[in-house]
């Protein structure tokens, strides 16, 4: 039996078990941030719970940055794969606190940001003060560390613009907050 | 006119001066004096516009009435309007827009340390969320300020004379008041006496290194955002602001 056609029969009030929580998570490896496709939600870490109660799945999502404009497209995105995998009414809610941390991020998000051309963030936000840093990036492309800021904030919100001296590319760097 | 509970009024007060501020940073868009500084001034608007939000729909919850965020923002007259004086001001010249944005940036920073150990665990929330956005914000005004200020002699002119401009507005930043005497006494919110002079010890650092004098002490006058009392220029930029939603009411699209 497929699990999805399991978990549809939970609309009549079955409790969910591990197995579907399990599916759940491994659906929301497979939904991409819109800005920066080759990241999930799960890689980003702002996926803050799952959890099965009264017949459907809950999932408590913390947002990026307080305007960030995709996190309503991110959240309808991961009702929409969960419905897909046959969830119904899966239940998405929103969590302020504690609020999101680049630290979050996962090993394999740092890597594919990496991949992606976008420099992932340096240290960790509760290591040092944001406002003192001057922070030695290094460039996705070359590796080279002789890089220099041309701008504090970049295409988005979440990132800072940023240039190679030694293989002259510009690119984004994802801060550390 | 509607006046809130004491809360109410002040959580509008950090709603309505954030969604001022990106209001007017997003009238650089398409003629900032650069590509990045417009980048950055959009990327600091779309953050305030994120906490206004954020502020808003808890003021949403407690007045109760079907009141929510879009309504605060687009249906309530200018003498409703809670924001600081300082961030209605005309942007003038990048100078002047730097010179609001380091001032409205170092009391938001101050400010949100504060709020950040409130009992009210909606408020700590959302401030511990935007102090991490406006301490990159105070930082990249800073720079602008001491590059400016202490920059060509064109550049430091305009930064005395931006100066010259807006210092008449903080005396809104540095006031004690009752109402917020009195939700520190009630536990709401912490103490925030201290936030006059913390915001003042940014201002002298970062004046110092920008080589720019800061003026005495403005004094008070008889306009104040808390009895909705504004320049003239809010008025105006609501109208902008407001248009489509009086126009055509609960559009969507």
């Amino acid at each position: 039996m497929l699990a999805g056609e399991l978990i549809t029969t939970d609309q009549q009030g079955r409790s969910g078990s591990e197995v579907d929580i399990q599916q759940a998570y491994s659906v929301l490896e497979d939904v991409m941030d819109p800005e920066v496709p080759v990241v999930s939600v799960m890689d980003l870490g702002i996926v803050r719970d799952v959890s099965w109660s009264d017949g459907h799945l809950y999932v408590v999502v913390t947002p990026t940055y307080s305007g960030c404009p995709a996190t309503e497209y991110i959240e309808t995105a991961i009702r929409d794969a969960l419905k897909e995998a046959g969830f119904s009414h899966p239940k998405v809610s929103q969590r302020l606190a504690p609020a999101w941390t680049t630290d979050w991020i996962t090993k394999q998000g740092r890597n594919r940001l990496k991949v992606y051309g976008i420099a992932p963030p340096v240290g960790s936000s509760s290591k040092r003060s944001l406002l003192s840093g001057i922070t030695q990036v290094e460039c996705p492309n070359c590796g080279s560390e002789d890089t220099e800021q041309l701008s504090e904030f970049g295409s988005t919100a979440c990132k800072s613009l940023y240039r190679c001296k030694s293989c002259l590319e510009p690119f984004d760097y994802f801060k550390c907050i | 006119m509607t006046k809130y509970d004491e809360l109410t009024e002040f959580l509008l007060r950090l709603g309505d001066s954030a969604l001022i501020q990106a209001q007017r940073l997003c009238e650089w868009t398409g003629r900032a004096p650069a590509l990045e500084e417009e980048m950055g001034m959009m990327n600091v608007g779309l953050d305030l516009v994120g906490q206004a939000r954020n502020w808003y729909e808890y003021a949403a919850e407690r007045i109760n009435d079907g009141t929510d965020a879009d309504t605060l923002a687009f249906r309530r007259d200018e003498r409703a309007f809670r924001n600081l004086l300082l961030v209605e001001q005309p942007n003038g010249d990048f100078a002047v827009t730097m010179t609001k944005q380091f001032f409205y940036d170092a009391w938001q920073f101050h400010l949100l340390t504060m709020l950040k150990g409130a009992d009210d665990e909606r408020i700590t929330a959302i401030a511990a969320k935007s102090l991490k956005e406006v301490t990159y914000h105070l930082r990249r005004s800073s720079q602008w300020v001491e590059r400016l200020g202490d920059g060509t002699e064109e550049s430091h002119q305009r930064m005395e004379k931006a100066v010259d401009v807006v210092w008449r507005f903080t005396f809104e930043l540095v006031e004690k008041n009752d109402a917020e005497l009195a939700l520190s006494v009630s536990g709401s919110i912490p103490s925030l006496t201290e936030l006059p002079e913390k915001w003042l010890a940014t201002v002298n650092e970062v004046f110092a290194k920008a080589t720019l004098t800061v003026p005495d002490a403005p004094s008070t006058f008889y306009l104040s955002a808390r009895t909705g009392m504004h320049t003239e220029h809010l008025g105006m930029l609501l109208a902008e602001m407001q248009f489509l939603q009086r126009a055509y009411p609960d559009a969507s699209w």
